[in-house]
């Protein structure tokens, strides 16, 4: 009984001598995606190095006690990887974490692609910063956020990423055009167009005036409430309820920031305006508003 | 036998040439005004719009070309695309030599068919009648330069080679249901209602609607097909109608209504005007929504379409009406048009809103 408590023990320190003798790997306290790193070991004879991490797979036969070069265009994942050596006296294995390189790249959701003017709250951006190599940058990293519109001053604002995305949410200006919504890293920016437009319109008025061609009716330049013109095209309707029940209607388009409609003149004939829900005033033809 | 069969033989080829060569039935038919009516329009089913014009009085003083226009139609329009396969000739008035029939016609065409009622003059020679073609003093615009801003929207989409992440497309314009109503007419359920682009930029729109039963079954998915303007401009409202054959309204639980839209090229032109509205009976004691139709852009319009709603007195869709014009729209020149109305429709009608759907073919490039 106590001769094989002996052997055992002879065994455990025969095989912990083996592993204790086993060939050494030194790896770098820091590597950065896309920068070669160096890995010493100690020892001699062969052995075979594996290195396994995101997308990466090594093998490399080495002679032990020399450094062995890693390129960096072999390391351009970050992550962790796991750095193998298995030689005639033993195997060893470290882990060895890549960070990501310098912020290059920057996605960018922007939305919505278009809003009214005056809403709080509607405009979101969502920026994921990347170095060159597409890996997310973890790091806290500061981003700016610019959203302008020419003829009013520009919205900054700075903001840290947390796990590699910056969020910022923020309102409609009063003043409808092409916003520029610029996120920025350092000389990096992106840029998406996120159009302020002209809201519901506001005091819709017309005038009327005869000409040979019938009732020429014409509204003061169509306006938001914030006085934006409403965009050309926009749909205006115009409706002459003419006396015996009848009645005309044009649905006329903005042009040049006023709609224009001909109806035919009728006297008595009370003209109305509208543009979507939105209704305007009223004009009797022949009788006076 | 064989002495029966070439006896038989020798009828039916004596019958045929006796039917290819005397006096058609048609000649027999022209001495009367109805059956010189139904002679003119049975050539033109057949294309023979020669044969048709021999039943023209002389007097009419008209060519071949403007009667085969003024059948056919003329600038790309409906007409243009339709065939005549049905026509009911009857006399409404008929003193001495001079008549006065109402020739019945349906067209058919994509669209569906077309009804046209035709009242013809007729005169009588020596036995025979021959019409006398009305005259059609149409409105010709002098040659001028309509001067038009040609207002369009174009798109720009993200570049297909670049492909980037988290680069966005423009998104489609906003649209809203303003209103809607269910009801059961004809043994189907009908939904009604209308459509407003809330953006400032223009849509192709249209209503997908599912009715769903009382155990949750779908009892039909239909979409509002032409019954609806398509092409929505911004704040421009459009009516609906989507019909579902064959389901009762006892028996929908629930509808849904899917509007989608698309954004697309558009141009704001043309501006069609419809002027003189008015809800009046025809001589047969039924409504119709009349008016004209007046293109005040310099652009031809080929094919229009009316879309009529009709409103309660609490503002509430109860009827949408369409119907195709057979006529083009030329530039500044008034159309008429009528839809009809539903006799049960008709004394709830507190107010109605007509929109004009346009089709036109390309412009020819200069």
């Amino acid at each position: 009984m106590r001769s094989r408590f002996f052997i055992v023990v002879i065994l455990t320190c025969f095989l912990g001598a083996g592993t204790l003798f086993a060939a050494e790997l030194r790896l770098p306290n820091k590597a950065v995606a896309g920068e070669g790193i160096a890995i010493a070991t100690s020892g001699s004879g062969d052995a075979t190095l594996y290195i396994s991490g995101p997308g990466t797979a090594i093998k490399r036969q080495i002679k032990l006690g020399d450094q062995v070069q890693i390129k960096g265009e072999e390391l351009r994942n970050s992550g962790y990887y796991l750095v193998a050596l298995k030689g005639s006296d033993g195997d060893n294995n470290k882990e060895l974490y890549v960070a990501p390189a310098a912020a290059e790249k920057i996605n960018f959701l922007a939305r919505p692609s278009r809003v009214p003017v005056g809403q709080p709250k509607v405009i979101a951006g969502t920026a994921f910063v990347f170095d060159q190599y597409e890996n997310l940058l973890i790091d806290p990293t500061s981003v700016t956020f610019d959203l302008s519109v020419p003829g009013a001053p520009a919205k900054v604002e700075r903001l840290t990423t947390k796990d590699g995305v910056a969020y910022l949410q923020t309102g409609s200006g009063t003043k409808a055009g092409p916003g520029q919504f610029v996120v920025s890293i350092g000389n990096n920016s992106v840029r998406r167009v996120v159009e302020e437009t002209a809201s519901e319109p506001c005091n819709l008025r017309f005038k009327v005036h005869k000409e040979k061609e019938g009732l020429i009716a014409e509204t003061d330049p169509v306006r938001d409430c914030s006085g934006n013109p409403l965009p050309d095209g926009t749909i205006v309707t115009f409706v002459s309820t003419e006396p015996g029940k009848g009645r005309s209607t044009v649905d006329a388009r903005i042009k040049k920031g006023v709609a224009r409609a001909v109806l035919p003149a009728i006297p008595g004939a009370t003209i109305s305006v509208a543009s979507g829900v939105v209704l305007g005033n009223e004009v009797r033809w022949g009788g006076g508003e | 036998m064989s002495r029966i069969l070439v006896i038989v033989m020798i009828v039916i080829t004596a019958a045929l040439i006796v039917a290819g060569t005397a006096p058609t039935r048609e000649k027999e038919r022209t001495t009367s005004p109805e059956g010189t009516v139904q002679a003119f329009y049975g050539r033109v089913k057949s294309d023979d719009y020669r044969g048709a014009y021999s039943l023209i009085a002389s007097a009419s003083n008209v060519d071949l070309n403007t009667v085969y226009h003024d059948i056919a139609g003329r600038d790309g329009s409906l007409k243009t695309l339709s065939r005549l396969w049905r026509s009911e000739a009857r006399v409404i008035a008929q003193h001495g030599n001079e008549a006065v029939v109402r020739a019945s016609l349906e067209w058919a065409t994509a669209v569906g068919t077309l009804h046209e009622n035709k009242d013809l003059r007729l005169v009588s020679d020596n036995g025979g009648w021959q019409i006398v073609w009305p005259k059609h003093h149409e409105a010709n615009l002098p040659p001028q330069v309509i001067p038009v801003n040609y207002l369009r929207w174009d798109i720009v989409h993200p570049d297909s080679e670049e492909n980037e992440w988290g680069a966005q497309n423009a998104e489609s314009p906003h649209v809203r249901i303003t209103s809607m109503n269910a009801v059961e007419r004809e043994g189907k359920v009908i939904i009604l209602g209308e459509l407003v682009n809330e953006d400032t930029v223009p849509g192709y729109v249209d209503v997908q609607g599912i009715l769903l039963g009382k155990d949750g079954e779908q009892l039909g998915e239909e979409t509002s097909f032409d019954k609806i303007s398509h092409v929505l401009l911004p704040k421009e409202i459009t009516p609906f109608r989507i019909d579902f054959d064959g389901v009762h309204l006892n028996q929908v639980k629930k509808v849904t209504l899917n509007p989608t839209s698309i954004l697309v090229p558009a141009s704001a032109d043309p501006v069609i005007g419809v002027l003189h509205q008015q809800l009046e009976k025809t001589d047969s004691g039924h409504t119709v929504l009349k008016g004209e139709l007046m293109n005040q852009s310099g652009e031809l319009v080929n094919i229009p379409q009316v879309l009529a709603t009709y409103y309660d007195n609490s503002g509430h869709v109860i009827w949408i009406s369409d119907g195709y014009v057979d006529q083009a729209l030329r530039p500044q020149i008034s159309v008429p048009f009528a839809v009809s109305v539903n006799d049960d429709i008709a004394p709830n009608v507190h107010s109605y809103r007509v929109v004009v759907n346009h089709y036109s073919m390309d412009r020819p490039s200069a």
